[in-house]
């Protein structure tokens, strides 16, 4: 029903495009104004007073941080898996299905469970300790075991939100045609060269739009975080979130708003410029 | 090794990878059950790595006198406030998406996914100031306001890829037989959409459930239930509920998201596959 009408699809579509318009519009413009004036006045004061804190630089490398990690070990560990599961074999269906749970489960919840995996008396503990590996209690938290907290939020990260990779893969892996690969099983290629110079370059808009839909993400990383690590890992969402409820700092919050902004629209124009938007719909 | 040894050892470790990466995510969530419904002395307890005695002390308290029952109440009516606005927004446009060829199609759809890109922090923070002045502000209407706004992108490309899906022939019967645009999108695209859109709406609903910034952020007294998790669990320093607590909270938390993925699964490949390829 390829019908051309002049206004009524943007009398559809306008109410939905207004209203997402106002819920970004509107908080961009209010976050400058709030982050760059004072009394009604340009100032940079804010800007100052928040760069000047040590905490600000601590958020936005551990930030970064925490993306550069978690973001390429999911995407490899999706792939990994997407590539085992992508076959037939008995139990498939309920290993898809355990694979996609994380998918509704929440950072914060995330965060608890792992934290009975990882606490003083918790599983992993009790289970090492049992068995004789370790004598004493490995220790995931508080503030002088920094390092063991962090390693506690990659794995929680990477138990939670490897599903959305996995099933992006997945999705892409199962668009692939079947005829290229038995041609070149007929031409004698074996499964490395069939995944070298087949599956992965055909894979590659479903890698990359996994890889910056993670970053993004993880530019906002904070439920996980706030629960295993509280403020001594601090991150740009954490701290923002800080700052507005613990001091009411509306313009300091702001800035820490308005520089994840600028990260992400960094990577959502490069999500745009990779981006193949292929839907069923209609085509000119 | 003759060709038969090679291949049952290739199974084996094939189906030793598979119950690996099953058990791997299976176990934490059973694991922190159990510990949610364990007697605090089997917790503590070294030697036991299982708990042997259950209560539903920790849960009970949890949801009666710390309030999560509350949280969950008003977590199903943002969830729901959510899908009704968003769906009131997002069907249309979808639609339009769908089935109609105009001029400037392609740069609107991809400001919808590109305005989604925005972070949520960034949208809260400022609404903050909004809302008090619209007498918003600790309201689950204000709440379901914002986590519309995270949903409405995602309900127009679901919806718009669930009416393509609905053939155009039987529109064009429809209308044909005398039926109205109106009346065939009722009659014929709407009922065909329906289970599409049934597994978009609980979609909506996970999504909306296990927000946690914009929840905390914009209420206080009426909380959602992980805004209401997150300020029992951790206050400012972190730790601050005793960890039994804390499994039960993980327990409330994940039931329903389970229960949702169980019933939605067979849509969820296709929904992503399309919707973010």
């Amino acid at each position: 029903m390829k019908i051309k009408s002049s206004y009524l699809p943007y009398f559809l579509v306008l109410p939905a495009f207004a209203y997402l318009l106002f819920f970004v519009g509107y908080p961009l413009v209010q976050a400058l104004y709030i982050a760059f004036t004072q009394n009604g006045q340009l100032s940079l004061a804010t800007v100052r007073k928040t760069f000047a804190d040590p905490y600000f630089w601590e958020a936005l490398k551990y930030t970064i941080a925490l993306a550069g990690v978690i973001v390429p070990s999911q995407v490899g560990l999706a792939l990994i898996l997407a590539l085992g599961v992508n076959r037939v074999f008995k139990g498939k269906d309920f290993t898809i299905y355990a694979l996609t749970i994380p998918l509704t489960i929440s950072d914060v919840a995330a965060g608890l469970i792992w934290y009975s995996m990882l606490s003083p008396s918790g599983f992993l503990n009790k289970l090492l300790l049992n068995i004789g590996i370790i004598n004493n209690p490995i220790y995931f938290f508080g503030y002088q075991y920094r390092h063991m907290e962090f390693l506690a939020i990659v794995l929680a990260e990477l138990w939670r939100a490897t599903s959305i990779v996995f099933v992006i893969i997945l999705a892409g892996l199962q668009m692939i045609s079947r005829e290229y690969l038995e041609a070149a099983e007929v031409f004698g290629a074996d499964y490395w060269t069939r995944l070298k110079k087949i599956v992965i370059p055909l894979l590659k808009p479903s890698i990359q739009s996994a890889l910056i839909i993670r970053t993004l993400f993880a530019m906002q990383i904070f439920g996980i975080v706030w629960i295993l690590a509280g403020r001594d890992i601090p991150i740009l969402a954490g701290e923002g979130f800080y700052r507005l409820t613990e001091l009411k700092e509306y313009d300091v919050a702001s800035i820490y708003a308005l520089v994840i902004a600028g990260l992400s629209i960094l990577l959502g124009a490069l999500y745009i410029k990779f981006m193949k938007a292929e839907y069923l719909e209609v085509k000119r | 090794m003759n060709e038969e040894t090679k291949f049952m050892l290739k199974r084996i470790t094939f189906y030793t990878f598979i119950f690996t990466v099953v058990a791997w995510i299976i176990i934490p969530i059973i694991i922190s059950t159990l510990y949610g419904f364990s007697i605090k002395e089997d917790y503590y307890n070294p030697e036991k790595i299982l708990p042997t005695t259950f209560t539903v002390k920790y849960v009970k308290t949890l949801l009666i006198t710390l309030g999560a029952l509350e949280g969950i109440k008003n977590s199903v009516i943002v969830a729901v406030m959510t899908i009704a606005i968003s769906f009131i927004l997002g069907i249309p446009a979808g639609y339009a998406v769908a089935k109609f060829i105009f001029p400037g199609k392609d740069t609107i759809k991809l400001s919808i996914v590109a305005l989604r890109m925005f972070p949520i922090p960034v949208m809260a923070i400022p609404l903050v100031i909004l809302y008090i002045r619209l007498n918003l502000i600790d309201t689950l209407f204000g709440v379901a306001l914002a986590h519309t706004a995270m949903a409405l992108p995602f309900v127009v490309l679901i919806t718009s890829s669930i009416f393509a899906g609905v053939s155009k022939e039987l529109e064009e019967a429809a209308m044909v037989f005398g039926l109205t645009r109106l009346g065939s999108f009722f009659k014929i695209t709407l009922p065909l959409a329906l289970p599409g859109l049934a597994a978009a709406a609980m979609f909506t609903f996970v999504m909306s459930w296990n927000e946690v910034f914009v929840a905390s952020i914009l209420t206080l007294s009426q909380r959602t239930l992980p805004a209401q998790i997150l300020s029992i669990m951790a206050g400012a320093s972190g730790g601050a509920a005793p960890d039994y607590y804390k499994f039960a909270a993980a327990f409330i938390m994940i039931l329903p998201a389970i229960t949702f993925i169980f019933f939605a699964r067979k849509y969820l490949v296709t929904m992503w596959g399309i919707t973010l390829k």
